[in-house]
């Protein structure tokens, strides 16, 4: 985005995709975020530090993407009675980040939304955590809040709480249904039931341990966070990474994407009714695990990725057993493809159900597998050119019916493509360390990873302290901006394919509330 | 219909194609057994995420797949805690989960056990204890068994399983491996009270 016009100096941000960093006051703020919506720009994350230490006050960072790159806007507020404008007004999915700003760090907004997102009444309301003076009492105890859902009210109108402890394996929320019948009027999120202070836990750690945090963020991403994490540790030192250790990263990065994926077909046919596609989906995930286990030692490869390269290199025998490996997934995800897309019951469920539309869609900033599904055609991987995946030549899934079919057509597509990527991957690996070590890093740098998960782009902004500590470090999930955009899928669709319809975006929550 | 039973037909039984099929089948023959001596019936099992980062539950969603089977082994997980026998936990329990973890186990009838899952729900694991984590799910409720691994294999997972039924069980035998021990002997105040813990830093 080019901020000159707006009177805005830039400048260039440590970061393995453009990137360009911008002190803004609160009026630039409102015109640069404009001007990037008009200019079909989205928000990727906003949040806030704690800079008093500094004589800095607080710093709000704003992060904008567009086809140039990203931009961060960062806006200081002098003190914690100052307030900053309401970003929501310009992208909706401000509204969560901007409360989560406040409770952990305690900037005010002037939005109209002023409920809680993050706190939970585990802690005074008038404490932030990720300030640099807090103190936690051992006499906090852990309570309940009574938060302000919306109601709707009407003639047969009913509330149906679920959560946060769900009826299946999966992560806590709390979902609030407003429905006549079955038919859902209104849904309601309330999340950040598995917030672990993940950002103030970080301050504690050396600089280069980080990754370890990083890769536990969201444990379905971990290459994917671990990549982000030591991307931008390596911009902040200006390390190029041994080009063998960044094709082995990217072999990491697709196989947990299939791994995922195949999950999640499975887990799509058994929501909608065919448990035949869980056994079979959940047998060829299990194969992938397995063989990640054997090549990597480590069944969900975390701790894989390290800043610098990564832990294991790969032999002749791996390389043989993962060709042989993705021959047999092509032949089997084909079969079941098929099989999927001609069973009428099957696609009776998916056709329609939870629909988003490509113009909801951008206006609600989608992002990831579920905005390639609702005609976003964003992809990191083709989007921008990080190796190995400037030699790759990714083709990007594209759908456009943003319902739960689509979705599914998205997985297909792109477990298909993971698989050549690995067999490319492996065939044409370049001979060269797997691992550098780390330059001395620098006080008081910041450096931005995003990297294109399997759920979407996974984002880390990292900033140095003195001695290679971490001043703070703010893991962002894709979540962030799909989960309201969930809410508005299932307006009009019955209760019984919720399950269906939130399995089809599959969020994280880990992610999300940190 | 042709191709979802040829299909079936042509993947067969999996259990045939584990690649290490010894250590593996042998957990489940001994827990087929134990479930047996022990209950008499199906196990089951109510699986409480209080915490965790979801890669815990990526594995435990894995004892389903055909190659381990647990179904086939007589133990399902359950929508409700009314209807479960033993509670998976995984942590580190956090403090927005801390009162519906509590909830959960009274809700879970008695006789009922609880197998904490991961480093997290060991101890707290990466995460520690924090001003928005309690540590280990022993911290909220009685534990009998405790998984470690990040996340633990399904095997352990297994294991553990089978070594919270076999502590259960009148006249059982020592079996436990070495992926998954039971807490220390010392017998966990049943309280409902939750503590708090000071915030401790711990290296990783």
């Amino acid at each position: 985005m080019n901020v000159s016009p707006l009177g805005i100096a830039a400048a260039t941000l440590p970061s393995p995709i453009p990137a360009q960093r911008c002190p803004v006051s609160s009026g630039q703020l409102l015109t640069a975020c404009r001007l990037a919506w008009e200019q079909g720009g989205q928000l990727v994350a906003l949040w806030a530090s704690d800079d008093r230490d500094r004589d800095r006050g607080f710093c709000l960072r704003v992060l904008l993407r567009d086809s140039d790159g990203l931009t961060l806007l960062e806006h200081t507020l002098p003190d914690e009675g100052a307030r900053y404008p309401d970003l929501s007004l310009i992208f909706p999915v401000a509204n969560r980040m901007q409360r989560a700003a406040f409770d952990l760090v305690g900037v005010q907004c002037d939005a109209e939304d002023q409920r809680p997102w993050t706190w939970q009444a585990a802690w005074p309301i008038d404490c932030f955590p990720l300030r640099r003076d807090f103190e936690p009492s051992p006499k906090w105890e852990a309570g309940e809040e009574d938060y302000a859902f919306v109601k709707v009210a009407g003639d047969g109108v009913h509330e149906i709480p679920v959560g946060p402890v769900h009826a299946g394996i999966i992560e806590p929320g709390h979902f609030r249904f407003q429905v006549v019948g079955e038919k859902v009027l209104r849904l309601e999120q309330r999340l950040g039931y598995v917030h672990k202070g993940i950002e103030k836990r970080f301050e504690t750690l050396n600089i280069e341990d980080g990754y370890r945090l990083a890769g536990r963020v969201s444990g379905d991403s971990t290459v994917a966070y671990a990549w982000a994490y030591a991307q931008a540790l390596e911009a902040i030192t200006s390390l190029d990474v041994p080009s063998r250790a960044s094709w082995l990263r990217a072999l990491c990065l697709e196989r947990e994407r299939i791994a995922n994926h195949l999950g999640d077909l499975g887990y799509l046919g058994n929501d909608g009714g065919f448990a035949f596609g869980l056994a079979q989906f959940s047998r060829l995930k299990e194969q992938v695990l397995r063989l990640n286990r054997d090549v990597f030692g480590h069944r969900l490869l975390m701790d894989m990725v390290i800043p610098g390269g990564v832990a294991h290199d790969i032999e002749a025998a791996a390389v043989a057993a993962m060709r042989r490996q993705c021959f047999e997934l092509r032949h089997e995800v084909r079969i079941l493809r098929e099989i999927y897309d001609e069973h009428a019951g099957l696609q009776d469920r998916f056709r329609s159900c939870g629909q988003v539309s490509p113009e909801l869609a951008t206006k609600l900033a989608l992002t990831g597998l579920a905005g390639r599904a609702s005609g976003i055609a964003h992809d990191l991987r083709c989007d921008f050119f990080c190796p190995p995946y400037d030699t790759l030549g990714v083709r990007k899934a594209a759908q456009s019916d943003g319902d739960v079919a689509a979705r599914v057509a998205v997985r297909f597509e792109e477990v298909l493509e993971s698989l050549r990527l690995v067999e490319t991957l492996v065939e044409a690996m370049p001979e060269s360390e797997i691992i550098v070590p780390l330059p001395e890093v620098p006080t008081y740098a910041v450096g931005l990873g995003y990297v294109e998960g399997w759920r979407g782009p996974v984002l880390i902004a990292l900033e140095s302290g003195p001695g290679a500590s971490i001043r703070r470090c703010h893991p962002h999930d894709p979540s962030w901006l799909n989960w309201p955009v969930l809410e508005h899928a299932v307006i009009g669709n019955i209760v019984p394919d919720f399950p269906l319809i939130n399995k089809s975006f599959n969020l994280s929550y880990s992610g999300h509330d940190l | 219909m042709w191709y979802v039973l040829k299909q079936i037909a042509k993947t067969g039984i999996k259990t045939e194609r584990l690649p290490e099929p010894a250590a593996e089948m042998v957990v489940a023959a001994r827990l087929h057994e134990d479930i047996l001596r022990t209950l008499g019936r199906a196990l089951t099992i109510r699986q409480v995420d209080a915490g965790s980062c979801n890669g815990c539950e990526l594995e435990i969603h894995a004892l389903g797949n055909p190659y381990y089977n647990i179904e086939g082994a007589g133990i399902k997980f359950v929508a409700s805690p009314r209807h479960a026998d033993m509670l998976l936990v995984t942590g580190p329990v956090s403090k927005h989960m801390a009162i519906a973890l509590r909830r959960t186990y009274d809700a879970t009838p008695d006789p009922k056990l609880v197998v904490a899952v991961g480093d997290c729900g060991c101890t707290g694991g990466i995460f520690g204890e924090s001003y928005a984590t309690l540590g280990g799910v022993g911290s909220v409720i009685p534990v009998d068994v405790a998984v470690p691994g990040c996340p633990p294999s399904p095997t352990a997972l297994l294991q553990g399983i089978l070594a919270a039924i076999s502590t259960a069980a009148p006249r059982s035998e020592p079996s436990l491996s070495s992926s998954a021990q039971p807490l220390p002997e010392t017998p966990i105040e049943r309280t409902h009270r939750i503590p708090l813990e000071t915030p401790r830093d711990g290296a990783i």
